[in-house]
């Protein structure tokens, strides 16, 4: 078991696994959206207060979950990085961020979209859940330039961590917010007390399009860990193999 | 047709939060693969620097 982790964390075992995985990801990724988007734009019922304008349910859930996910990849694998001093999850946060906020943004314009049919404003400040998560693309945005203003990757890679375990204090923050205070924003759809409040029609093309936006963040991911790899690894034996064929002096 | 377009009056919001998601995608892949190739270039004349010293 340990013996696996271990070689799972090496570099170059990494650099090459990864890139047989990504296109496994991408497609199956790619398929579970394709039938999401079909069958959320086409097939699912109107819904009898919101009309076709919930449709937008099926890419602003999806990219909400996925904001906070990214999130909590980077701040554990930065706290497994800070305490047991493991190269590779210090590039997986790295990674995560630029994601994260990509995510973060797309859930708070489709948002926004949403809002200005539904509550005939396209922003409330007062609104807790909405400026929960805009917190969280400013705390992405600030990971992303602490990390740029040092040169050194392992002083980077410490501070940054730090700012990633402070700022997740937001996350629970986000996912209660609209049960904390009155809010806006919808309650729960899918993980409440009772079990999901949609119908099957609405639902199954909601599921597949969270699964298949998992999928697609797993082989972005992925891709960019192996960018972090072998800038990270540039110094050693293996990527000097890699990217000079043998025999190729410079 | 019209009426799938149209997506109950709604049609804007709707059309416009499925594009920029799918843009945002599409810039996600872009975005990684051209980093990528900049950072295998960037290592590549790295360790050509270090090895002509």
């Amino acid at each position: 078991m340990w013996t696996f982790f271990h070689k799972l964390a090496s570099p170059p075992h990494f650099y090459d696994l990864a890139a047989k995985f990504i296109p496994w990801f991408a497609v199956i990724g790619a398929a579970c959206v394709a039938y999401g988007t079909i069958a959320g734009l086409f097939f699912a019922p109107a819904d009898y207060q919101q009309g076709d304008a919930f449709r937008i349910i099926y890419v602003h859930v999806p990219s909400a979950y996925l904001s906070m996910m990214a999130y909590m990849v980077m701040a554990i694998s930065a706290a497994i990085g800070l305490i047991w001093r493991i190269k590779l999850s210090h590039a997986v946060a790295a990674a995560a961020a630029p994601l994260g906020a990509w995510f973060t943004f797309l859930a708070l314009m489709t948002g926004s979209i949403w809002g200005r049919p539904m509550w005939g404003t396209w922003w409330e400040w007062g609104d807790p859940r909405l400026t929960s998560e805009l917190l969280m693309l400013f705390l992405y945005f600030g990971y992303m330039a602490l990390r740029a203003a040092i040169d050194d990757t392992a002083k980077a890679d410490k501070a940054s961590a730090v700012l990633a375990l402070v700022g997740a204090v937001n996350i629970p923050i986000i996912h209660f917010s609209v049960e904390w205070w009155s809010s806006l924003h919808q309650g729960a759809t899918l993980v409440r007390e009772g079990g999901p409040a949609i119908q099957t029609g609405m639902l199954y093309p909601l599921l597949a399009m969270i699964f298949g936006f998992t999928f697609i963040f797993g082989a972005l991911i992925l891709g960019r860990v192996r960018t972090e790899v072998l800038f990270r690894e540039r110094r050693s034996k293996w990527v000097r193999k890699l990217v000079l064929p043998e025999g190729d002096q410079a | 047709m019209s009426e799938i377009l149209s997506m109950g009056n709604y049609g804007a919001y709707v059309w416009s939060s499925f594009g920029l998601t799918m843009i945002v995608l599409v810039i996600c892949i872009v975005q990684g693969r051209s980093r990528h190739k900049s950072v295998l270039k960037d290592v590549v004349i790295r360790i050509k620097a270090m090895e002509s010293k």
